[in-house]
């Protein structure tokens, strides 16, 4: 790229083909192997389930080069890997114990990834779902009270954490973790500062203003509650940990893990001492190995199995289909160590490895998105999907007690599935606004003509057309060809919000405006992500500010988004 | 609140890394106890599913894994079960393996680290994995030969190569069928199992080798023998034999077998005492003797030390530190004195190769499935109790005794066989156990054997070692020589 053009970020879609591949040939040779060892023969749906999954994969691969051609590139195949590894576990179980899972979870994986590109197709910028946020809370809670609802509350093994619908069984908390991850994402952006102030301080820890409380009290009690009611440690946590973990990203006080992880310590404490069905889980992860606890009802009996299966893989496994995964919910809650068993201690390296992966990605694109609350949702949909690992893997492995919750990607499940896929859309949406390239043309590089930047790449060449127009001081509508910037800005809370952020925090403004030629180089030398927000570039600012104030007043043109906090990570 | 996102991305990795050291601490540090553990029916099911290895004697398999349609793959079959179960053992899913389905477990299932290479092989190849065959040293005719001589006797016999140390028959009767504690139905072979423990004549017990150990009588007056010539007698020498001893001590009068005189003048030699049995002389030789030369000579032939053939040997004991009068009932095979056949077995044997004793053997070779040898025993020498003179000596007194001594019915003819009869007492008037030891032929000796017959089997109290267990030694020696 020569000096004065706009710079290139690269969309790494075909990476992304690359690694959807491999997952597929992956998948394929797993879904083969257990055919082999198990009947020596290929399975019967072989080439139909292959298809399907490729479809499938190909499917969500060209929605993404349409709507979001930036996104991250490895969300998608470390999303697809551990499908189809779960899948052709889950088919392995089938063939040993007569059942016809695989097939509806084909399904239930086709709905999933139908609805990661609904996600892409209807939010064009994930700030809109801000506006969502009280209706996110309430659809949030009623979801996760669901179960307890008569007429469609239904319990399972257990645990009242399901709900009936027709012919299928819900878990409805797998879908209400997300909405309620928006409504956190909402709720902390607007009040992060009052959170974030400071109150005593004590052993070297920032204490909140008691009056600060409140959120995490009520969350709090929703969580035990949750834990009593519906008898199950698993919803309960995640909950919990999810607005913790956020309130910490939006405060920045270590103070509220402290506080969290003590309060849901003494909370979990008093329940346990109260209640017999919660004393049991922890009896039988305290003392696993003991006989009367193993033989008891609702003993230790399944998870110890599930560690005998995981010893007996030991390093290297049995190899597909040389085990014997099958143990009571092998294919759902058990599917670690089913995997564990059949493909050893290496290839539950690989899959948590992969869950890495992609909750570490998930903070990249927290990191290098731009506003407060994609940052708030991306890191909180990260974590959901980190907690909810390790509250499973945590408790099928002994290391925290055993839970009711299912491995994302790998489990049985529908709502699962479709949860945990959704997540994979608002991550792949927020990622895209976050590594778009500026629309507007940089300072020098006015003259770059769509000849200029090269035939191959159309999305860039968009960006330039509506860069030129924005510099010449076009309207607004013509700028709507610049996609999605402006979709938020019509939503006069968020001008609200900015403006009163552009108000409170002047100097934030007039540093941002001192570090344009640090910016600029960095925009030259990043090309992977842009740090700096679409609409504050120089130029932008230029033509933006001096007519600010009537801009924010009138809300005729929109303003441009702002960093919104004074924390923005400058280079 | 990019900072924030990074401690937390790094507290994500720490919970991540917990999750790689759960997963490790199962599936590696604890795998072992894991599997180890009785719940774990997986180790069961693998163990059953491999195809095991088959057992052979004299080129047929009398033990095999065949395959079946079931959640274990293979079913294990005995043929000749009663035969051979003191040397088979079991293989059983709730009672595990005895015998040689344990000793020789890692052979069998191919797990044995000699048998990395084929392990590779089928890891490469991705066969099922499939166990080696385990070549026994057992010689059928020889092993039939026992069992049908010692029929429904409770009793045991055992036969060696002296010259290799190859056990060439190890029997133990009653005994029991292997193939009812390998059916896969835990409740039949729960079953079967209380049914055969439950026996008062103890079918599951080896006899042979690791049953109750009995006392020797007068069988260990080879010993007794064995350690005065060794200390200088020769077996012409003549030495008091009267017909009663008073135990050194004690106003116990020591008589002989019968209440008989061994000889008009109540001295006789060495060779005709042994030949008679006679008890007061070896008690007297025993006195004279002393404790220390006695239990020095047993423990070289093998006393007090729990060999593994490789199943596993009770050790034979003479005990130490009596008073005078226990150490002339020990050296008459009374008293304390405790042994197994196999260990009598062995002294008849390293008195035919000229005193030297062989370590006694089982496992012929072991062979891959694709028949390469893995391993094969070489013939190993376990101690040399006696001079070859002694040998030689305690040979000819041990052919008298045959010709016309205890043992006329060990007779074979055209063969020149050399034993030794016993008669021990049991005490709780019960009564005597019958045992003869032999080998033949004399000169070149190619079978050494030891039999007992509890209680004196079928005759009761008229039993003695010449009249019961001696036909049994002969049929043995029989079986093996008449090729």
């Amino acid at each position: 790229m020569t000096k004065g053009s706009t710079p290139t970020v690269r969309t790494r879609r075909g990476s992304e083909l690359l690694l959807i591949l491999f997952a597929l040939l992956v998948g394929m040779f797993a879904y083969a192997n257990v055919g082999l060892a198990v009947n020596d023969s290929l399975p019967t749906n072989f080439y139909v389930l292959t298809v399907s999954m490729a479809v499938i994969a190909i499917v969500v691969h060209l929605i993404v080069r349409r709507f979001a051609p930036y996104a991250d590139p490895l969300l998608i195949p470390i999303a697809l890997f551990l499908n189809c590894i779960g899948l052709a576990m889950i088919y392995r179980i089938d063939l040993g114990s007569d059942t016809n899972l695989a097939s509806k979870q084909l399904m239930w994986t086709a709905v999933g990834v139908a609805a990661a590109c609904l996600v892409l197709f209807f939010i064009k910028d994930h700030r809109i779902l801000r506006r969502y946020s009280y209706v996110s809370m309430i659809v949030g809670l009623l979801l996760a009270v669901s179960p307890l609802l008569p007429g469609i509350g239904h319990s399972m093994h257990g645990a009242n954490i399901w709900i009936k619908l027709g012919p299928f069984s819900l878990q409805p908390a797998e879908l209400s973790k997300i909405f309620l991850a928006i409504f956190f994402a909402a709720y902390l952006v607007d009040n992060r500062d009052r959170l974030a102030f400071g109150g005593p301080k004590f052993m070297g820890l920032h204490l909140p203003r008691m009056r600060d409380f409140g959120p995490i009290i009520l969350v709090w009690i929703a969580s035990l509650l949750i834990l009593i009611s519906q008898r199950d440690l698993g919803t309960s946590l995640l909950f919990f940990g999810l607005f913790v973990a956020m309130l910490y990203l939006a405060t920045e006080r270590t103070s509220w893990i402290v506080i969290g992880g003590l309060m849901f310590a003494a909370g979990v404490g008093l329940v346990v001492s109260k209640f017999a069905h919660v004393q049991q889980r922890f009896d039988g992860w305290l003392h696993a190995m003991d006989s009367d606890v193993y033989d008891r009802v609702g003993g230790s009996y399944q998870l110890v199995q599930g560690m005998f299966g995981m010893a007996s893989g030991g390093l290297f496994g049995t190899g597909w289909g040389q085990g014997r995964p099958f143990v009571t919910f092998s294919y759902s809650d058990f599917i670690f160590p089913s995997l564990g068993e059949e493909l050893g201690l290496v290839g539950l390296f690989a899959i948590l490895t992969a869950y890495m992966l992609f909750v570490q990605r998930g903070f990249r694109i927290a990191i290098s998105t731009r506003d407060g609350f994609g940052k708030l949702l991306a890191g909180g949909l990260a974590f959901v999907i980190a907690w909810q690992c390790f509250v499973v893997i945590g408790g099928v492995t002994r290391l925290i007690p055993l839970t009711g919750l299912t491995t994302p990607f790998l489990a049985y499940g529908g709502s699962s599935l479709l949860a945990n896929w959704i997540i994979v859309g608002i991550l792949l949406r927020i990622s895209d606004n976050a590594r778009r390239p500026v629309p507007l043309p940089l300072r020098g590089a006015s003259t770059a003509t769509p000849d200029e930047s090269g035939p191959n790449l159309p999305v860039r060449r968009t960006s330039a057309r509506a860069a030129v127009a924005a510099h010449s001081n076009a309207s607004a509508k013509e700028l709507d060809t610049a996609g999605h910037d402006w979709a938020v800005a019509q939503d006069a809370q968020h001008t609200q919000v900015v403006s009163r952020e552009a108000i409170d925090f002047p100097t934030d403004v007039v540093r941002q405006l001192d570090a344009e030629s640090a910016e600029n180089q960095i925009l030259d030398d990043s090309r992977d992500s842009s740090p700096l927000p679409p609409a504050i570039t120089p130029d932008a600012r230029r033509s933006a500010y001096p007519g600010q104030s009537s801009i924010i007043h009138t809300g005729a043109v929109p303003p441009p988004p702002l960093p919104d906090h004074n924390e923005e990570e400058r280079p | 609140m990019n900072k924030p996102l990074r401690r937390l991305s790094v507290i994500v990795l720490l919970m991540f890394v917990a999750l790689f050291a759960s997963s490790t601490w199962i599936s590696f540090v604890k795998a072992p106890e894991l599997n180890a553990d009785s719940r774990n029916t997986r180790t069961l099911y693998r163990e059953f599913g491999t195809n095991r290895g088959a057992l052979i004697v004299d080129g047929n398999e009398i033990t095999t894994s065949v395959p079946i349609k079931s959640a274990f793959k293979y079913q294990r079959e005995y043929s000749d079960g009663s035969l051979f179960a003191p040397v088979t053992g079991f293989y059983s899913i709730v009672y595990g393996r005895t015998g040689m389905e344990k000793a020789a477990n890692e052979y069998l299932n191919g797990t044995s680290d000699s048998l990395w290479l084929n392990r590779l092989e089928h890891l490469i190849t991705g066969a099922d994995p499939q166990g080696s065959s385990v070549e026994l040293t057992l010689n059928k005719k020889a092993q039939e030969a026992a069992y049908k001589a010692l029929g429904d006797q409770r009793g045991a016999a055992v036969a060696i190569d002296p010259k290799t140390g190859a056990i060439l028959a190890l029997v133990s009767t009653p005994s029991f069928d292997p193939n009812l504690l390998a059916g896969h139905k835990s409740s039949e072979v729960i079953s079967a199992y209380k049914e055969l423990s439950g026996d008062p004549s103890k079918p599951l017990v080896n006899r042979a080798i690791a049953g109750d150990t009995y006392p020797p009588g007068s069988v260990f007056k080879l010993i007794t023998a064995a350690a005065a010539l060794e200390d200088g007698m020769s077996a012409d020498d003549i030495i008091d034999a009267p017909r009663q001893y008073e135990l050194p001590g004690t106003s116990t009068k020591l008589n002989n077998f019968g209440g008989s005189a061994c000889s008009a003048t109540g001295k006789q030699s060495l060779a005709d005492a042994l030949r008679v049995s006679c008890n007061t002389a070896f008690a007297i030789l025993g006195n004279e003797l002393g404790e220390a030369k006695i239990a020095e000579q047993a423990e070289a032939f093998g006393f007090g030390e729990a060999l593994q053939i490789p199943l596993g040997v009770t050790a034979s004991r003479f005990p130490t530190g009596q008073n005078d009068a226990a150490v002339a009932l020990s050296a008459i095979g009374q008293q304390d004195v405790r042994v197994t056949p196999l260990q009598v077995a062995m002294i008849s044997a390293a008195i035919a190769n000229d005193g030297q004793l062989m370590e006694p053997y089982l496992i012929e070779k072991v062979r891959t499935p694709d028949l390469a040898v893995v391993s094969e025993t070489k013939p190993d020498t376990l101690s040399n109790p006696i001079s070859k003179s002694t040998a030689d000596q305690l040979t000819e007194m041990m052919i008298g005794v045959v010709e016309r001594g205890t043992g006329v019915a060990a007779q074979i003819s055209g063969v020149e066989v050399a034993g030794k009869s016993g008669t021990a007492e049991t005490g709780n008037n019960k009564s005597q156990h019958a045992w003869f030891t032999a080998f033949a032929p004399a000169n070149d000796p190619e079978i050494a054997v030891a039999v007992i017959v509890e209680n004196g089997g079928n005759a009761g109290s008229e039993a003695t070692g010449g009249s019961v267990a001696a036909p049994i030694a002969r049929a043995i020696i029989q079986a093996v020589l008449s090729k």
